[in-house]
Order: C-alpha cells, then sequence, then structure tokens
C-alpha cells in the first residue's frame, strides 16, 4: 500500500524553496515590478548612457557656457556654467550614488548580519555586551557621527563611504540578532550541535540562511538610506568633491543658480527622487511578499 | 516606575559618556587643526597659539580639562571664531533651531495624525489619496531638493516668503518649518494610518460599539490611546531627523543656528565648537528618547514590566 503511494509520487511537482516562492509572489506586485524595471532602466543609462557622448562630465565646452535645454544635440539638456554637459554629468554622478548605495548596503547588511548571527547565536554575556555596543552606537545622533568619520578617514570616496557603512549596519544586526536567537533554541540547531558542527558553521550555515528574508527586507531598505546619505553629505560639501560629480553635489550645485535656471536642480533632483521612489516601492513589495504574518 | 526611569537615565548617561568621548578623540586623530593654515606663520607664533588654547599637553590632559569644563558649565573659547566663547555660540543659535525644530515637529504630529486618521477612517477617499500622495513624496523627495524647490516657487516667483536669513521674523521661519516638517508628516500619517487600521479590527473596539458607546467616545477613548502608540514611539527617531533635517535646513536657509555652525566647526576643526554642540545634540536625542520611553511605559504596561 504504501509502495503504492510512494511510487505515485514519483514525479513530484518542481521543487520550489520558500524564496522562490517569495519572489514569485513579489513578481505578481505591479508596482513594485514597474520600479524594478524602471529602476534598472537608470541604472543601465547611468552606466551605459555617457559612453553615447562625444565627451565626459569633466569636459568643458566653452562654445555651450550655461546652454538652456533645448534637446538639441549633443548638449540635450544643456550645460552648466563651466560648459559641462548637464545630463552626461548627471549620468556619471547617478554611477557614484548608485554605486555606493549598493556596495554600501551590501557591506553594511553583511557586517550586521554577521554581528547579529553571531550575538544571537552564542548569547549570555557575549551576547549582552556585543547587543549594549549597539545600543550605544544607536543612541548617537547619526548626523555627527557621520561627519565626524568622514572627516577621520581624510575626506574621498572611500572615507565617505566607510562612514556611511560605519552607521548603517546598526539596524540588520538587531534585526538578525532577534531571529538568530530564536533559531538557536530550536532543534535543529541542537540537532546540529549533536551532529557535531562547529559554532562557526552553524552560524554560516544554518543561522544566516535563514535570517535571509528578513535580511532582504531590511537590505532593500538600507539601499535608498545610503543614497540618501551620500547625497546628503555631497549636498554639505563633505561628501563627494568637485569635479567629480554625484547627485548631492550637483543638487547642492543647482542649488545656487535656482534664482536664473532651475534644469540645473532639477534633472539630479528628479533623478534622485525616482531612484529613492523605486527602491522604497520595491522594499514595500519585498516586505509584503516576505512578511511570514501575512502569509 | 521610578526603577524605570533610573535605568534608562543611567543608561542614557552612559551613551552620552561614550557619544562624547568618542567625538573628543576622533576629531583629534582627524588630520588638520584649527590652525593648519595654507598660510605660513612662524613656528614661534604657531606654538603660541597652540598654547593658548591648550593643544600641545598631550591628548588625555585635554579630554580632562574638557571634562572639567563640562562640568563647570563652560564649553571654552571657539576656535575660529575670535573673542566668542562656544556658550555664547551656541546661546544665539540655539533660539533658532529650537524654534524651528519645536514647530516643524508640532506640525508634523498635528497634520500627521490627521492625515492618518483621516485615510484610515475614509480608506480610498480623496484625504486617503491625499495622505498617500503627500506620504510617497515626503519619504521619496529628499528635503535639499524640497527646499530649493519652495525657494524658487514660493520665495523668487511668488514672494510670499524672504528666501532665506531670519530678518522677516515669523514670516522667514515658516518655509523652513514647512519643508523641516514634510518628511516626518509622511512617516507619521503612513504611521497613524496602519496602526490605526489595525486598531480598528481589535476586539475591544467592536465590544465598545456593541454595547452601545457613540462613535466618537469610541474614536477617541478606545481607539486612539492604542493607535497612536507607534506614532509616539517614533519621537524619538523623529528627533533624530529632525536634527539631521536642520542642519540642511540652516544651510538652504541661511539660518544662523547651531545646525550651520556644526557643519562650519567640524570642517574647520574647531575642537570646542564641536564638543559642545555634539554635547547638545546628544543630550537632546538622549533625552528624547527617554521621554519617549517614559511616554510609553505610562501608556503601555507591557513595556514598562520588560526587561
Amino acid at each position: 500500500m504504501s509502495v503504492d503511494v510512494l511510487s505515485r509520487e514519483t514525479a513530484p511537482p518542481p521543487s520550489a524553496s520558500t524564496l522562490r516562492l517569495q519572489f514569485r509572489r513579489f513578481r505578481k506586485n505591479h508596482l513594485a515590478m514597474a520600479s524594478v524595471w524602471l529602476l534598472a532602466l537608470i541604472v543601465l543609462g547611468c552606466f551605459f548612457g555617457p559612453y553615447a557622448f562625444p565627451f565626459t562630465g569633466e569636459d568643458a565646452d566653452f562654445d555651450f557656457i550655461s546652454a538652456p535645454a533645448h534637446f538639441q544635440w549633443p548638449h540635450l539638456f544643456g550645460t552648466d556654467e563651466f560648459g559641462r554637459d548637464l545630463l552626461v554629468r548627471v549620468l556619471e554622478g547617478g554611477q557614484v550614488s548608485l554605486t555606493i548605495g549598493f556596495l554600501g548596503a551590501l557591506v553594511a547588511g553583511v557586517i550586521g548580519v554577521l554581528y547579529g548571527a553571531v550575538a544571537g547565536f552564542v548569547g549570555g554575556r557575549a551576547d549582552g555586551l556585543m547587543m549594549r555596543a549597539v545600543e550605544i552606537l544607536y543612541g548617537f545622533p547619526y548626523v555627527i557621527l557621520v561627519i565626524l568619520l568622514s572627516l577621520l578617514f581624510g575626506g574621498g570616496n572611500l572615507a565617505l563611504f566607510a562612514a556611511i557603512v560605519f552607521t548603517l549596519w546598526l539596524t540588520p544586526a538587531v534585526i538578525v540578532r532577534a531571529q538568530a536567537q530564536s533559531l538557536a533554541r530550536r532543534e535543529f540547531i541542537e540537532a546540529a550541535r549533536a551532529g557535531g558542527m562547529t559554532g562557526r558553521q552553524i552560524v554560516l550555515e544554518h543561522i544566516v540562511p535563514n535570517c535571509m528574508s528578513v535580511v532582504i527586507v531590511y537590505g532593500s531598505l538600507l539601499v535608498p538610506e545610503v543614497i540618501l546619505s551620500e547625497s546628503f553629505l555631497s549636498f554639505l560639501g563633505i561628501g563627494i568633491k568637485e569635479p567629480q560629480a554625484s547627485w548631492g553635489n550637483l543638487i547642492s550645485s543647482g542649488t545656487s543658480a535656482m534664482d536664473s535656471d532651475l534644469r540645473l536642480l532639477l534633472l539630479p533632483g528628479v533623478l534622485l527622487a525616482l531612484v529613492l521612489l523605486c527602491l522604497n516601492f520595491i522594499a514595500d513589495g519585498l516586505r509584503d511578499a516576505f512578511d511570514p504574518n501575512d502569509r | 516606575m521610578l526603577r524605570f526611569i533610573g535605568k534608562r537615565l543611567w543608561h542614557g548617561g552612559l551613551t552620552l559618556a561614550a557619544l562624547v568621548t568618542l567625538t573628543f578623540f576622533v576629531m583629534r586623530l582627524a588630520p588638520g587643526g584649527p590652525f593648519s593654515r595654507n598660510r605660513k606663520i612662524s613656528p614661534e607664533v604657531q606654538a603660541n597659539i597652540e598654547a593658548a588654547f591648550h593643544l600641545d599637553e598631550p591628548l588625555w590632559m585635554q579630554f580632562g580639562r574638557f571634562v572639567w569644563g563640562v562640568l563647570r558649565w563652560d564649553l571654552g573659547p571657539s576656535t575660529k571664531h575670535r573673542d566668542y566663547s562656544v556658550n555664547d555660540l551656541i546661546a544665539s543659535g540655539l533660539p533658532y533651531s529650537l524654534t524651528i525644530g519645536f514647530w516643524a515637529i508640532v506640525i508634523a504630529a498635528l497634520v500627521g495624525i490627521a492625515l492618518g486618521m483621516a485615510g484610515a477612517l475614509r480608506r480610498n477617499s480623496v484625504p486617503d489619496y491625499l495622505a498617500g500622495t503627500v506620504g510617497v513624496v515626503g519619504i521619496a523627495v529628499p528635503i535639499f531638493v524640497i527646499g530649493p524647490l519652495f525657494q524658487a516657487f514660493f520665495s523668487l516667483r511668488l514672494g510670499w516668503f524672504p528666501v532665506g536669513g531670519v530678518n522677516d521674523g515669523a514670516r522667514s521661519l515658516i518655509l523652513p518649518v514647512i519643508v523641516l516638517a514634510l518628511p516626518n508628516i509622511a512617516y507619521i500619517s503612513r504611521l497613524t494610518r496602519t496602526s490605526m487600521i489595525e486598531t480598528l479590527r481589535e476586539n475591544h473596539v467592536r465590544t465598545a460599539r456593541a454595547k452601545g458607546v457613540g462613535w466618537r467616545r469610541v474614536l477617541t477613548s478606545h481607539v486612539l490611546t492604542g493607535a497612536l502608540l507607534p506614532v509616539i514611539a517614533y519621537l524619538g527617531p523623529a528627533t533624530a531627523a529632525i536634527i539631521t533635517g536642520s542642519i540642511l535646513i540652516e544651510t538652504m536657509f541661511a539660518v544662523p543656528g547651531i545646525g550651520r555652525h556644526f557643519v562650519d566647526a567640524a570642517l574647520n576643526r574647531d575642537y570646542p565648537l564641536v564638543m559642545g554642540i555634539t554635547l547638545l545634540y546628544g543630550g537632546l536625542l538622549i533625552l528624547f528618547n527617554i521621554g519617549t520611553d517614559v511616554i510609553r511605559a505610562i501608556l503601555d504596561p507591557r513595556i514598562r514590566n520588560e526587561r
């Protein structure tokens, strides 16, 4: 009898992991999917768009100084007061902002996940100490920390990156730690330990993968935060400096020209807002698809 | 309850001490100093200036001097603004920063809660869509984009408000307050809407309706108390957001508050001023976080007994 049942199930439905099911659910969310496509378009545009032009964003064209936007080749959106093409500068600034955004979220996420997983798994006094450190850092005014750190690392892109990562790994650490704490008490962890796995193996092979859905949801919220921090600092003149472009310093120089020409402010501003909007919709969609309470 | 408050205060004090210590040493380790200029001055003069500000002493002595100064309510002289003490600079900037921050929080709370309630009570109505739009715009468009756009439109085009500065009294503070409040309106209205929709479904609300309590009464005494808990919990982070925002706002609108002072001081390596403002910001933020926790603990006994 039981053999019969087994033989009837020889062709099981294609296995679908929870992660795959969750992504399937995400794909049904039209707003989130549209955001994914728009974001992909912007990313591609930023990284490959500048190659379509015969100059870079740092080349000054003295025949067209402060040219207005009249959508004519080669200066589609006009030029700034140094004769540099606005569109190309905005696209190149996007490369910087997007790279820092995604890379920063990734690095902050990895640090936070490992820290949280270890703290939650080890427990006891070490956990208490590790979390007290996080709590203290949480109480700091974020701006002060990020400004000080970017000064400490001596300015420049890498300093900015380090400062942002250093201030943003806290939230994933707290979230993963809570998850890891409840996981650490489960039977399969006990079984793994009984089977002779070391603590490090358990953390990397059981705890971290089981936190993945939470991490993806909060990681997606980290990306807009990092981009915002970068442009915030560059706007204040602490982050990325001229002549290198970033959305923050483009907006800042657009601000100083706003009485005569809003276009210098609008183009980077609108693009930044679009990216943040897309990332927020994607994060919302991921949360809806991954949130176990809603299943 | 008293034990709860005492514990929070103790932790807050520790946090503040850690913040101040970290800031002090990070600031000193950062390259450059308050008197390293491009202009060459003779080493004797340089040494004299540094001796006057005690910069020639070992670090731990300088730190001890700073702590001793804090205990005597004296933050020392600014190294950038000659003849001004840090106390003077903060005293002159704080009123502007506090006024803008205070009104921004008040407006954000009132408008945000109203929009969120309207959205939750009449879902998919005009106010709901309005709140949704404000929420999306407020979260996605950073204030350093909205601010200049508002300036260009309301100040330059329409001429309703001054572009910046504080010479026009209250009128010159209206735009900064609105721009600073906007992202917080967005967060608060979203929070209020979701938590209110959840609370409306709760059993105690249905019971109250079933036993014949009036709708208005149910709303104020059964729904709102529960629905506003997450909003109150947001007030702590909101303070942090206001501090961050005020730095931008004061830069954009040329308000002589302490936010702009902080950025300038950090860039100029004005050590005493950086320390003073860090102490102030950190203290404010920690006090607000503690206040938030205490209010939540009063409203929700579950939090009180935690830990």
